[in-house]
């Protein structure tokens, strides 16, 4: 019987009982409920990688001007900008994890992970990661499993979406995955991936999803790479054996918790913070549309 | 499809943006309605329903749903070409906006498709994560995922006939996972539809459809295929 991701505690003790590193569970647990082969399983997780990959250079090299306007290729801006606030690196990852996400809100391909809100995070941080670092391909396709197993948890105790529970479910759940990813394929210890995971869940506790018009593009575009930043700081702070106090698994919880109490306006409905901002409403009355016919309460369509 | 999810749901689907509500469920809608069908329409009158009526532009919905009527997958990216592609291939489509429709589901579509002589009307329902749900097929409740097989029957209501059809597909060991059947109004025609783990032979299916009582017999494979 698979390891079926309900705690971090538990995905801990499985892989030290059966001295196994972190993915290997993730991939029993996929050939056990899903019936399909670790060699196809790895082989389609490289394919999404490639997919990910892809979308950072359409992202950095085509026009990305979404139908609203509200995106209008800031990616390639950032990337192309000559002062560096602290690195080239660092501009890099930032720029990555925005055309990624772009692609995604101007109807390019892009890999949902966890969601499609999130898609440019991942993208940014592993491309990143995998440059500076000299990383084979192997080894990323090892951390996106280690990322999966985290986000199947955080699944069961919390939430994965934004309209369940405020895109701290989204975005703070694709950091997790990628700072946990990201240590794991640094050679990590168990304890300092979970620490990692931890971390950044303590770093996007909160955060509502509160997209203007209800698209998914401001803030949502911004958020990618501001959670792609928490990755990489949190797996710095991880990575030097620097404890995240509150177990992960309560980190979690605190998610949850925190995801249960939000208001509605603040799950994905558009109807508070930034999207009933003077700004946000006046953006929402310009590009939804305006031609309805609205039914009267009681009557029922034909 | 209950149970757990899998890997491949954290990473991915592989989709076209912006949303996987707003573009694969709707996309995915497009398919099942062309499979009702049975094929590419030459004409469809497209309604968006409660939520969707406001944004669909903004998420792209529009070209999701003409993509999947032009039988893209959710991952093509010509969806967000759509309209040129529908052009070149000769489909005529319109858009319409219904707000406040309480009896629909917050993310509803609805496609009124013609080929020839021969429409259908399908009303769909995005569910998140890509999920669908065809509530409606020409006025009888269907309720199908399309996850699966589906087999959608519309036969005389004669006593017997649920008894029967389910003992010809088990023939097939193939597993029913759903069945249900609903009458419109006073009518003697029932519409059977049924959801099935896997495949049927064509043998099975010429065999239902060659029965007096079975008027009409619409098969649809998994379409994500
Ligand atoms: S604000 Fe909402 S829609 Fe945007 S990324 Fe966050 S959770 Fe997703």
């Amino acid at each position: 019987m698979s390891y079926l991701f309900e705690t971090f505690k538990g995905w801990k003790a499985y892989c030290e009982e059966k001295d196994v590193p972190l993915y290997q569970p993730v991939l029993e647990y996929e050939v056990d409920q899903k019936g399909k082969e670790e060699g196809a399983i790895r082989e389609g997780i490289l394919r999404a990688y490639r997919v990910m990959r892809e979308a950072v250079e359409t992202g950095l090299k085509e026009d990305m001007t979404s139908r609203s306007g509200m995106i209008n290729n800031g990616a390639k801006k950032v990337y192309n900008h000559k002062l560096s606030v602290l690195s080239p690196e660092f501009q890099k990852l930032i720029s990555r994890a925005l055309a990624a996400k772009e692609v995604n809100s101007c109807m390019g391909r892009v890999v949902a992970a966890p969601t499609a809100g999130a898609s440019g995070i991942l993208p940014g941080t592993l491309y990143t990661l995998q440059e500076i670092h000299d990383l084979p391909d192997e080894s990323i396709v090892e951390g996106l499993l280690v990322g999966a197993g985290i986000a199947l948890i955080i699944e069961q105790n919390a939430s994965l979406a934004g309209a369940v529970g405020g895109c701290q479910a989204e975005t703070g759940s694709a950091a997790a995955m990628a700072s946990g990813a990201m240590v794991y394929c640094l050679g990590g210890s168990i304890e300092q991936v979970f620490n990692a995971v931890g971390i950044t869940i303590q770093c996007m506790l909160g955060l509502v999803c509160d997209p203007v018009a209800g698209l998914v593009e401001i803030p949502c575009v911004v958020r990618n790479a501001s959670a792609a930043a928490i990755a990489n700081s949190s797996a710095q702070i991880a990575l030097a054996d620097v404890d995240a106090v509150i177990p992960v698994d309560e980190c979690v919880e605190a998610m949850g918790e925190i995801g249960a109490s939000m208001e509605n306006k603040y799950k994905e409905t558009a109807l508070g913070g930034l999207a009933a901002t003077l700004t946000g409403q006046q953006i929402a009355k310009r590009v939804l549309i305006q031609d309805i016919e609205i039914l009267p309460d009681e009557e029922l369509p034909e | 499809m209950a149970g757990k999810s899998s890997v491949f749901d954290m990473i991915g689907p592989v989709m076209i943006g912006p949303s996987s509500s707003h573009t694969a469920g709707v996309v995915r809608i497009g398919r099942a309605a062309i499979r009702v069908l049975g094929g590419i329409p030459d004409e469809a009158l497209i309604t968006f329903y409660n939520s969707f009526a406001r944004t669909y532009e903004g998420h792209g919905s529009d070209r999701a749903i003409i993509g999947g009527l032009l039988d893209m997958k959710t991952d093509d990216d010509r969806i967000k070409t759509a309209f040129e592609v529908a052009k070149e291939k000769g489909l005529q489509y319109s858009f319409k906006s219904i707000g406040n429709a309480s009896v629909y589901h917050p993310n509803t579509v609805k496609v009124n498709l013609t080929k020839g002589t021969k429409k259908v009307e399908v009303i769909g329902e995005s569910l998140g994560g890509g999920l669908i749900n065809i509530s409606k097929v020409d006025g009888f409740n269907a309720d199908f995922s399309a996850q699966a097989h589906t087999l959608i029957i519309k036969a005389q209501d004669v006593s017997g006939a649920i008894a029967f059809i389910s003992s010809v597909i088990a023939q097939e060991k193939t597993n029913i996972a759903t069945m249900s059947v609903s009458r419109k109004g006073k009518n003697d025609i029932a519409c059977h539809v049924i959801e099935m783990d896997s495949g049927l032979q064509p043998i099975t299916i010429e065999y239902l459809k060659s029965l007096p009582w079975i008027k009409e017999l619409i098969y649809i494979p998994d379409i994500d295929l």
